[in-house]
């Protein structure tokens, strides 16, 4: 086939997803702020959203924190900077790390999640039944788990601030040297709020990509296991890179002025 | 009166290039028990998403009770959706509730009523189809073929509908097993007074629970009639495919060496 032609078709059918993609996540939104509203499914959610989500972002956060440490004192000796590691990791951790690492996490389990189940209710006609049901599959299904993430997220993010920085403080005070007293005493001068808030901002967004993706798929999945499956990978692959570039364009709008 | 309960005039449906429904009329009368029959592929799933609005036919109508019911949407299909029952396919049970709440899903999420009642009218409407309350307590992976069946059954007969649409009720069971469910249906469907429409190839099936019979082919109603002039139909398609002979009018899409 002619080059050209190939080129314009990927991109046409690129923009056909995004148009599909904002009709879906308009649905969704109409549909969480309208009555009626399932709290049981909502809490459901929260618990395998957030709760449950705990271990695997406090791991990465503390490793991630204390490897910050580690780095930023071996780089920084090289121009006698080295007591900026508590400041850079607490900065670090906040601003990026902690809700950036947190997305990708929580997208790898719950973007899959989300997707493989939703995809198995449709190839099953388990969506198809809810609606012969009088029970909306949006309200229902979509609603809970968008709002879920976006709720949880920030928290999530607030626990890996708080054990990223933790992460930081060990190695630098037990095997950098650095005074306990003096390294906490840093990090609490130096962090501005408007680190944390912007951090926090931008987990509430990435909880809504993820569960957005896991939904859009799964809620379109087609065609037995083998779709199911696609639908799970797409998720994820499709919610990492989403978490990433909103994340570029977030940091320059909230750092802008 | 002699205004059809459900019509459908010239509907078509498309997926892509295949046409599955091309110009289908049905017309089934209230109170009547209506099965279609018909080979595998040949459309019957597709015209029962489509009157119950899961798909979307390109042209033609659909009347319930004389309304047009074609791409009806929100309150007014949900309005419309609350007069349905269906058992699936596939049985579509939520894997993710026990049997009591399968059953009684339509009651609490669609008519909120509350758990207790609803719970109570679900272990009479097991009771109903012969399964025991120890049942109710099941997860739907945790049962045979013929008890999801009946489940699905109970779940579609929950809300007492008007009109229920039996999607292959014993495809798959064991002879005596198939007859049960044929009996239940019989005896539901009387106790309700409700316009059925059934799919099946079974020919027992058939017989056992049809008013009328019509028959698809090539996504048309080639034949439509009483259940006992099904044996002298006069038509070669319905007899080649009630006595199941490979050889006649009908021709599988079966390459031949
Ligand atoms: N959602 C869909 N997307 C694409 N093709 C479909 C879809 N649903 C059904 N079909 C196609 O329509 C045809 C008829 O399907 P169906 O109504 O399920 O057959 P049956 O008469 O066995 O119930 C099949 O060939 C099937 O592949
Ligand atoms: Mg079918």
């Amino acid at each position: 086939m002619n080059f050209l032609a190939q080129i314009g078709s990927v991109v046409l059918a690129l923009i056909a997803e995004v148009g599909r993609v904002s009709l879906f996540a308009k649905d969704a939104i109409l549909r969480m702020v309208m009555p009626p509203f399932y709290g049981r499914q909502l809490l459901a959610q929260m618990m395998r959203i957030g709760y449950y989500s705990l271990p695997v972002v406090g791991l990465t956060a503390f490793f991630t924190g204390g490897v910050l440490a580690l780095q930023i004192f071996i780089g920084g000796s090289r121009f006698n900077a080295e007591n900026l590691v508590s400041s850079i990791v607490a900065l670090g951790i906040t601003r990026e790390l902690g809700p950036v690492l947190a997305g990708l996490m929580v997208a790898g389990r719950v973007s899959a999640a989300i997707a493989a189940e939703l995809g198995t209710m449709r190839v099953t006609e388990q969506i198809d039944a809810l609606v012969t049901l009088s029970t909306n599959p949006f309200k229902y299904l979509v609603a809970p788990r968008i709002l879920a993430a976006v709720i949880t997220m920030p928290l999530l993010v607030v626990v890996a601030d708080t054990i990223g920085i933790m992460g930081g403080f060990i190695v630098g005070t037990e095997s950098l040297g650095f005074n306990s007293g003096a390294y906490l005493k840093n990090t609490v001068d130096f962090l501005q709020l408007a680190d944390i808030t912007s951090g926090l901002i931008k987990s509430a967004v990435f909880g809504f990509i993820i569960a957005l993706m896991g939904c859009y798929h799964g809620f379109n999945s087609r065609g037995g296991a083998q779709g199911v499956g696609r639908a799970t990978t797409n998720a994820v692959v499709s919610a990492s890179i989403l978490i990433l570039t909103t994340n570029y364009l977030m940091t320059s709008l909230l750092f802008s002025g | 009166m002699t205004r059809p309960h459900i019509e459908l005039k010239n509907v078509q449906k498309s997926f892509g290039p295949k046409h599955v429904l091309n110009g289908l009329d049905l017309s089934v009368m209230r109170g009547r028990s209506m099965v279609v029959i018909g080979g595998s592929g040949t459309g019957k799933s597709v015209m029962l998403k489509c009157i119950l609005g899961l798909l979307r036919p390109e042209s033609g109508s659909i009347y319930i009770d004389g309304d047009d019911v074609t791409g009806m949407k929100g309150r007014r299909r949900d309005e419309v959706l609350q007069h349905f029952g269906m058992l699936f396919q596939g049985g579509a049970l939520f894997d993710s509730l026990p049997v009591w709440a399968n059953v009684a899903f339509g009651l609490m999420q669609g008519k909120s009523m509350k758990r207790d009642a609803a719970r109570e009218i679900a272990i009479d409407k097991l009771a109903q189809v012969g399964l025991g309350p120890d049942v109710g307590e099941l997860y739907p992976a945790e049962l045979s073929g013929g008890m999801q069946k009946r489940v699905g059954l109970a779940r579609a007969i929950a809300d007492n509908p008007d009109i229920i649409f039996f999607d292959e009720p014993t495809t798959g069971l064991d002879p005596i097993m198939a007859d049960v469910i044929n009996n239940l249906i019989v005896d539901c469907v009387k106790r309700l007074g409700a316009t059925t429409i059934s799919i099946t190839h079974d020919m027992a099936s058939a017989r056992k629970i049809a008013d009328d019979i019509a028959m698809i082919y090539k996504g048309k109603i080639i034949w439509q009639g009483s259940a006992d002039e099904i044996d002298d139909s006069g038509n070669d398609y319905v007899e080649q495919f009630i006595n199941g002979r490979a050889d006649g009018p009908i021709e599988m899409e079966i390459l031949k060496p």
